[in-house]
């Protein structure tokens, strides 16, 4: 095989890799929807508990919003520098997108304690099963997206900014910038909406 | 055996079992097919309808699938026409997308207009008035609740012809399908929700009730009779249901909830008159503490 | 410590126990016999690592047919029960073992042969070297094992579910099923069910990024169009499955009040989320056994398939309506008249292009040359039994007349025409088909037509007598009914014709022993033994590892039929080639993945939190291993070229 084939092959390999990143976002954003559904006929299934409006607290939550919608920015900060191959700034950026991560889920679970603790937990009624659920899984695919982070920063600081490192790291952001879209949806549907009524 | 004589062979004993299940089934009850009510006659209609218009399809198919199986074969000894390079026809192909088309047009139109005749919601426009009949599905066993007479029943139901009858359907189980095919179609029976079906016995006779959906070990024993008779003979059979020595209030009901299989006919002389909302609404919240106990 | 998990759980009957000592006792003879032939070595270097999507088919449809002998004989007992009337199993039992019947069959054996089919052929037939992902097929792949062995745990170690293949709740919630059985099931589907997504992804990819430069979509073969669409339907309709058990599972490990009876679940939406993934489900199934259809009849009538575009365009209109019919399979919850027409109305639909698609491979039969080898003999059996199929599912379509039907055992006949006559018809025929580019030689023709006939009277037999008893009230899943019913004699002949599928199954057995015994009589020594028209011809049988060695380029719709006319005869150029390296990390997380659902089932938390940790683990040290690929040199290509010339 000539030197540019070989080439070539890489890159539609690379190229590839990222398509295949695409199609599997597109399930869980049927996943998602799935959740989404349940969430919206189980809304009002409250069985004698609690609404949303009695439960949530909208500048909490807004804060949430905004730290995750910052995790996202330095993702995207991240992502300029490894095209760059600027080891230090990739360091930083994700770093930095890791502790505004592991801050968003500290707040997530500190809400779910909060509810739990005040008896209104996911066994309540068919609504909070709903809604645990569905904020729950986000949080879910948050944490292991910190897990990757966690693994990618270890290889970047250990080997360096190789193209297949690179690679990883765009998937990676593409999952953080997915996850913030859905986070929208969950903030509009069920906080705004849920404490709109 | 040559090939002539095993095909023979083949075609009598294929003719030999085809008479053999003809004889077998010309005595029994094909009860889809034997309507004995307005709504499973038209029901049936439908069916013969939608054959028909399927055969349109079908003939033309296992026609060609064998007349070109025997046709093309190779080594067919008549030369046939090969044509290898033969990958389409744009005339032939538009009548396969368009003839199947037209007959689901047709079909669509069918099942559009059937869909609202037969709605099991809907009312029956017969000129007597209806009769009501709640029913509940337990663990496992049907129970039938007349409140207009007053009575109930299990695994029974007496009707007078030619009365349109409204079934009020939920379940104290998990879920179940009512159907009595001879008289029509059926529909689920769900915890916290009633659902309904009118129907009609256009003539006397004893009609088999099942559930169609698996609810747990004792399913197969859902089984319950519709008897359909004269009005003398509903009103004899209310006043004998009036004489039993079983009543239904609510702690008679919650043993008569507990699971058990294979009932038998059981009659209750009187039933408390709000039954039949008090099962309905016990999961619709946390009210039904105030309305069990 | 043990959870849930206690003696109790290995107490059974005597059916079950009979079960339980073969499986035990055939597990130990297979381990035993492989010790004694030394083979331990061979089969984990050769197959259970191996990322060759040739060895995962082949490993696929081996676990399917395994199933299938499992799933034929609980047919087999509840076509007995039935029959007898008798009291040969209890009601809780029977029940058992139709839900293990219906799960088994579709998951396991259905599912099985497709994505074991599709692995062997696809990549082939596009050109390929590998699928896109090889690694992601190999963890599919042990998902789906990982899956299948806890359906089978079931029958040694507690219960399976007895709520039916698709347990429904309420039935299904803790309530009213108390024991491990429905758990069992919603981790086995669960497991295997993100295999398949996984595998959707991996051929989805596979087909739109590696196909052969001027092999554009449509000069695809047929059988990968048919992949294609089935393939965005598993994409689309598998997180549904997915999500839906999870909450199931949620609602029995959790007390979460997603469909129970009280709490304000509801159960409505589970049957309609179950069904928004079970309605594509059939179609995920029955497109690539067209696809498999239309490389038959073109092949064995020596014509192309025609009406090509046709039929690419019925494929797609099939894959676009599979989503927007979902609630036809439950007309009779009392929806209103607008919707359920609505719902009937595109139901049938889907009779219109399925109808073009027969009537384009009679036409391909038309002025043909036709060759009746065993594939061929399923095709026309197809034919036969999946046009009365349809024409019993247009028939329910119409919301009234399925008010009549629903559940009958008319609903069992009608979906057991389509997915026997239909899938397992389809699959049986591209087994037989591609057989010899497996394992470089064929199948014994006389034993396959023997199997076949066995199969289709069988099949007749055992179904149409099904359809008269849905007519005549018979509703699907009983136990026992009234003997004054008068129905036990058609289900004798049911019972009947269920030993006669047996047989067809004892000859498919008894074809692949002798065709293995007579090997060399039957060699494919040119690898295009049936005069083929797509590229899986061009290579030899069996095709080596790297598929082609020269990969060929693509400008006509039938591949290789145009190569064959236009003879190359340029000295070959060969080229390094890379390949993946065996890895056992899929076999490794799957396994994890195993003792996750099993913790789960039986409730041992801790162990449940080794499993996750484990799966996570494994999938760290996989994604930071480098040099995964190796290189096989043009000189050692040329060299294993020169040893397997046709």
């Amino acid at each position: 095989m000539s030197e540019e084939t070989a080439v070539s092959e890489r890159q539609a390999n690379e190229t590839k890799t990222i398509f295949g990143f695409w199609v599997y976002l597109m399930t869980d954003c049927v996943l998602f929807a799935s959740l989404f559904a349940t969430f919206a006929v189980l809304r009002n299934s409250t069985y004698g508990g609690p609404a949303g409006n009695e439960l949530f607290s909208l500048p909490f939550v807004l804060i949430e919003t905004l730290v995750l919608l910052t995790s996202s920015f330095t993702a995207g900060l991240g992502i300029l520098a490894a095209r760059s191959r600027d080891k230090q700034r990739v360091l930083l950026f994700f770093g930095l997108t890791m502790l505004l991560g592991i801050f968003f889920l500290t707040m997530e679970i500190t809400e779910f304690h909060k509810l739990y603790l005040e008896g209104n937990s996911w066994r309540r009624s068919g609504f909070l099963s709903a809604f645990f659920t569905l904020v729950g899984t986000h949080g879910a695919h948050i944490t292991s997206g910190l897990i990757w982070m966690a693994v990618m920063l270890v290889k970047v600081a250990r080997s360096g900014l190789t193209s297949a490192t690179v690679k990883r790291l765009t998937m990676l952001s593409l999952f953080w910038h997915f996850l913030d879209i859905i986070w929208i949806f969950i903030f509009t549907i069920v906080y705004l909406m849920g404490t709109a009524v | 055996m040559n090939k002539q004589t095993k095909r023979v062979f083949i075609a009598v004993v294929v003719l030999w079992f085809i008479g053999l299940m003809v004889w077998y089934l010309h005595d029994l009850n094909i009860a889809v097919l034997n309507p004995r009510g307005a709504i499973a006659f038209r029901e049936r209609r439908l069916m013969i309808i939608t054959v028909l218009l399927g055969l349109i399809v079908v003939l033309p198919v296992y026609a060609m699938l064998f007349g070109f199986a025997w046709r093309y074969r190779e080594g067919n000894p008549k030369k046939t026409r090969y044509s290898p390079e033969l990958t389409g026809n744009r005339l032939l192909e538009t009548i396969w997308w368009g003839v199947p088309t037209a007959i689901i047009l047709t079909l669509s139109v069918i099942a559009w207009n059937s869909s609202h005749a037969l709605d099991p919601h809907k009312s029956l426009s017969v000129n007597a008035k209806p009769l009501t009949v709640q029913v509940v599905a337990l663990d496992w066993k049907w129970l039938f609740i007349y409140p207009q007479q007053g009575v109930a029943s299990v695994n029974f139901v007496q009707l007078p012809v030619g009365t349109p009858v409204t079934f009020n359907i939920t379940a104290d189980a998990p879920m179940n399908s009512f159907w009595v095919p001879q008289l029509g179609g059926q529909i689920y029976a769900m915890t916290g929700m009633a659902t309904q079906l009118h129907l009609v016995a256009d003539k006397a006779g004893s009609y088999d009730g099942s559930s169609a959906n698996i609810s747990g070990k004792g399913f197969a024993g859902m089984r319950f009779t519709v008897q359909a008779g004269s009005v003398d003979d509903f009103n004899n059979w209310v006043q004998s249901a009036r004489n039993s020595p079983y009543s239904l209030n609510m702690d008679d009901y919650a043993q008569l909830a507990r699971p058990s299989q294979n009932n038998e006919v059981k009659l209750f002389s009187s039933v408390d008159t709000d039954l039949f909302n008090k099962v309905l609404l016990q999961y619709m919240g946390p009210v039904r503490e105030a309305y069990a106990r | 410590m043990l959870g849930r998990l206690n003696w109790q759980a290995l107490q059974h009957n005597h059916i079950v126990l009979v079960a339980q000592i073969s499986m035990t006792l055939g597990a130990l003879g297979l381990i035993g016999f492989i010790t004694y032939k030394k083979r331990w070595q061979w089969l984990w270097r050769e197959w259970l690592t191996s990322l060759d999507p040739k060895k995962i088919g082949v490993m696929y449809v081996v676990v399917a047919l395994i199933m299938l002998l499992r799933g034929a004989t609980d047919a087999g007992m509840m076509r007995f029960q039935q029959a007898t009337d008798g009291h040969f199993l209890t009601s809780d039992h029977f029940q058992q073992i139709f839900s293990a019947h219906g799960t088994i069959m579709i998951f396991f054996v259905a599912m099985g042969l497709m994505f074991g089919l599709i692995n062997l052929i696809m990549p082939l037939q596009i050109g390929a070297r590998d699928v896109a992902f090889p690694f992601l097929n190999s963890v599919a792949f042990w998902l789906f094992a990982s899956g299948m062995l806890l359906v089978n745990l079931s029958l040694v170690l507690g219960e399976f579910s007895a709520a039916g293949w698709l347990a429904y709740p309420p039935l299904s919630e803790l309530a009213y099923s108390p024991g491990v059985g429905v758990d069992y099931w919603i981790w086995a589907l669960q497991i295997a069910g993100i295999g398949s997504l996984l595998s959707g992804i991996n051929f989805f990819v596979t087909i739109l990024r590696m196909r052969r430069p001027g092999m554009t979509l449509m000069k695809m073969p047929l059988f990968t169009w048919s992949v294609l669409n089935s393939m965005v339907l598993v994409i689309f309709a598998f997180p549904i499955l997915t999500a839906t058990l999870g909450m199931l599972a949620l609602d029995r490990t959790l007390g979460m009040h997603f469909f129970t009876a009280d709490g304000g679940g509801n159960s409505m939406m589970y049957v309609n989320l179950i069904w928004a993934w079970g309605h594509p489900e059939v179609y995920i199934l029955i497109l690539p056994a067209f696809g498999v259809f239309s490389e038959v009849v073109a092949t064995f009538s020596r014509k192309p398939i025609f009406g090509y575009t046709s039929m690419v365009w019925a494929l797609a209109a099939i894959t676009f309506l599979s989503f927007t019919v979902w609630l036809h399979h439950f007309f009779t919850m009392g929806g209103g008249a607008d919707v359920n027409a609505f719902f009937g109305i595109m139901t049938m639909a889907i009779a219109v292009p399925t109808g073009v698609k027969i009537f384009n491979w009679l036409f391909t039969m038309y002025r043909g040359r036709i060759r009746f080898a065993t594939p061929m003999l399923w095709f026309m059996g197809f034919v036969v039994t999946f046009t009365i199929g349809g024409m019993a599912g247009v028939m329910m379509a119409v919301p009234a007349i399925d008010f009549q039907v629903h559940n009958s055992l008319f609903l069992v006949a009608h979906f057991h025409t389509m997915i026997v006559g239909g899938v397992v018809f389809g699959f049986f025929a591209g087994l037989t088909y591609w057989f010899p580019k497996i394992f470089g030689f064929r199948l014994n023709e006389r034993l396959g037509r023997y199997a076949f006939w066995c199969w289709f009277v069988g099949f007749l037999l055992a179904f149409l007598p099904l359809y008269i008893l849905g007519l005549m009230g018979a509703t699907r899943r009983l136990d026992h009914y009234d003997a004054s019913l008068g129905w036990q004699g058609l289900f004798i002949v049911a019972g009947v014709g269920a030993m006669v599928i047996m047989a067809g199954i004892g000859f498919q057995i008894l074809q692949l022993i002798v065709s293995i015994k007579q090997r060399h009589q039957n060699l494919d020594t040119t690898g295009d033994p049936w005069d083929g028209r797509t590229l899986e011809w061009a290579t030899t049988s069996p095709a080596p590892v790297y598929n082609f060695a020269l990969t060929p380029s693509v400008s006509e719709r039938d591949a290789f039929w145009a190569m064959k006319r236009h003879k190359n005869t340029e000295e070959p150029a060969y080229e390094d080639i890379y390949l993946p390296k065996n890895t056992p990390m899929g076999l490794f997380i799957a396994g994890c993945a195993f003792v996750f659902g099993f913790a789960i089932v039986w409730h041992i938390w801790w162990l449940a939190l080794v499993g996750l940790l484990g799966v996570i683990t494994c999938i760290i040290v996989r994604i930071s291993a480098e040099h995964t690929d190796y290189r096989l040199s043009a000189e050692k290509v040329a060299e294993l070229e020169a040893g397997r010339a046709p």
